[in-house]
């Protein structure tokens, strides 16, 4: 392997402790967040933004998502879509409600 | 007969066919537990309001979030194992594929002591809604950990003889189990605030 390579693996190795790092301390951070004095909404909304962090983070650069190629990004952004239409399938039960009731 | 595109790239996808494989399961996995996600908002919307939180006012947080970063540096650990690899440095490859299996174990072992826990108080799935989907999320979470470690196992033990005679093919053996790997620390890192925390 050439030495270009082992600097490359080098600087990803330095990438790859620096996500660690963030990660337990995010971790360390939403368990702190949950004992704020936040409203039941402003909970769920700061738990949420953090754990995206968090998980964007591991996509990334642990599953080397911010090199891949574009037919894998494709695949993913379908899915996100299929799973954020599923997500909103108990609010429309409450829209239905809303009417109904 | 060789199997084609198992090194190399496919010309028209842009990777090689495992990784693709991997990634069209990792959708699904995202779908199947979309759906359990989605069957907690319901749960959650339809319950007293406050309940889900003060439900989960049985669940232990220190262990949870000691079980959290054994995932996180479980992760890390895989990783390093791929990069081993790329440096041709197997003994450490072995020795960071070992420490991902102990992380799991150790994930496994509090997980454990959390349900005995649960189940010594009397509190089990039919207890309420809350506890239906804890139980019903967290224990596809842990089949998900023991099917990983399987698989961690053999590339750790007999199959990674493979390295001698295809150290390419191998290496991207350790890529995609690696990807499957993240991925249930990725959903664990949902779970974690939505039934711990919130």
């Amino acid at each position: 392997m050439s030495s270009g390579n082992d600097v490359d693996i080098q600087n990803h190795i330095k990438i790859y402790m620096m996500v660690f790092a963030s990660l337990a301390v995010l971790t360390i951070v939403t368990v702190a967040a949950s004992y704020l004095e936040l409203s039941s909404g402003e909970s769920i909304f700061l738990a949420l933004v953090i754990a995206s962090v968090k998980g964007s983070l591991v996509a990334c650069f642990f599953m080397h998502l911010i090199s891949e190629k574009a037919f894998i990004t494709w695949i993913l952004m379908l899915t996100a879509g299929f799973f954020f239409i599923l997500m909103f399938v108990p609010l429309a039960t409450y829209i239905d409600q809303a009417q109904i009731g | 007969m060789e199997i084609p595109y198992t090194v190399d790239e496919r010309p028209d996808t842009g990777v090689y066919n495992a990784k693709l494989g991997v990634w069209l399961f990792l959708a699904s996995e995202v779908m199947l537990f979309g759906g359990l996600f989605s069957a907690y908002v319901f749960l959650r919307l339809g319950a007293d309001v406050g309940a889900f939180h003060e439900w989960g006012q049985e669940l232990n947080i220190p262990l949870a979030t000691l079980n959290t970063m054994i995932l996180i540096s479980s992760s890390m650990t895989m990783v390093m194992s791929w990069v081993s690899l790329k440096m041709n440095d197997f003994k450490k490859y072995k020795l960071y594929m070992a420490l991902t299996l102990l992380c799991a174990l150790c994930f496994l072992v509090i997980k454990y002591l959390e349900y005995s826990a649960k189940i010594h108080h009397h509190i089990y799935p039919s207890t309420n809604t809350f506890y239906a989907i804890y139980f019903t999320l967290t224990g596809l979470h842990g089949l998900h950990i023991i099917g990983g470690m399987i698989v961690l196992f053999y590339l750790w033990g007999p199959g990674s003889n493979m390295w001698n005679s295809k150290p390419e093919q191998f290496t991207n053996r350790i890529e995609i189990v690696g990807l499957y790997w993240h991925f249930v620390d990725l959903v664990w890192i949902f779970l974690f605030p939505i039934l711990y925390l919130l």
